[in-house]
């Protein structure tokens, strides 16, 4: 039986760019950071209530995983923002909307209360997108 | 519905400025009323609304901020004494105290802790990197990163 998940890979474009936007502009906690050899580095944050899950900040790079047109052809992807990642929850929507926009967070949508819920989009430094939720009081 | 037509958002406007003041200036003798005062608000409606915001009210929230900044401090190497007065505490015996019961451990074993994991991540940094990723990024191969 599955019983948690404790890594996900997020694809970035860059990865000091990534690490300053989940570290410095979200508030997430640098995990793991192993330089892997020249250029190549295994970078994971976790979030600030959930230290067990590692959020894998994965760089485009043709190698193994890529090969050259692959990579390009991801790189556009995310640029273009097509993956939603996962969705996000705070204690308090309205004011954590308030301040990452305050830090230049884009925001997709604004809070909205939705039939599901409480919700907000942003993207983040690379384009991927996330959902952002209210923890239900 | 619009934002500006939710119920007290200037209201949340003016916590989550000061929220961030304290995020800036966590280092300085920072005077509570006096933000409750340059918010607008009585300070009783202040902390009530702060709390309900971030769980916990603005002086726990300054404590919280000075305590995660010294474990950066302290990440970085820096020594005890200096983390102390550099994240806004008067004396060493109070900042280490109060660190040890918010943190678990003094500020010298979680400094320590850390070089020493630093030192296992530089070392052996596939200990840290579940099997399945460092195969699609062909790290496995790498006998750089390998025991013998």
């Amino acid at each position: 039986m599955i019983s948690k998940m404790n890594h996900v890979s997020i694809f970035v474009l860059d990865q000091d760019s990534a690490f300053n936007f989940y570290v410095n502009t979200l508030g997430f906690n640098v995990h793991t950071d192993a330089a892997m050899g020249p250029g190549m580095r295994w970078l994971t944050v976790t979030p600030p209530e959930q230290p067990d899950l590692e959020i894998s900040l994965m760089a485009i790079d043709e190698g193994m995983m890529f090969d050259k047109e692959a990579a390009e052809q991801m790189r556009g992807l995310v640029r273009k923002g097509t993956f939603g990642f996962g969705v996000f929850e705070c204690n308090d929507l309205l004011a954590t909307y308030e301040e990452l926009k305050a830090k230049g967070v884009e925001f997709t949508k604004a809070p909205k209360k939705e039939f599901y819920g409480f919700e907000a989009l942003f993207k983040d430094d690379s384009g991927n997108w996330f959902s952002l939720g209210e923890k239900e009081k | 519905m619009s934002l500006v037509s939710y119920p007290k958002i200037y209201l949340y406007r003016r916590v989550v400025q000061a929220k961030m003041f304290m995020d800036e200036h966590y280092h300085e003798d920072i005077n509570l009323s006096g933000i409750a005062d340059e918010a607008f608000f009585s300070k009783f409606h202040f902390t009530r609304l702060f709390k309900s915001i971030y769980g916990r009210t603005p002086h726990q929230y300054l404590t919280s901020v000075r305590i995660d900044q010294a474990k950066h401090l302290l990440q970085i190497n820096k020594s005890v004494a200096d983390v102390c007065y550099e994240v806004g505490f008067g004396s060493v015996s109070s900042f280490s105290g109060l660190f040890s019961k918010i943190v678990g451990q003094s500020p010298s074993v979680f400094q320590l802790k850390h070089q020493q994991r630093l030192q296992a991540v530089a070392e052996m940094p596939l200990n840290f990197i579940p099997n399945c990723f460092a195969e699609k990024k062909g790290w496995i191969k790498n006998s750089n990163f390998q025991d013998a």
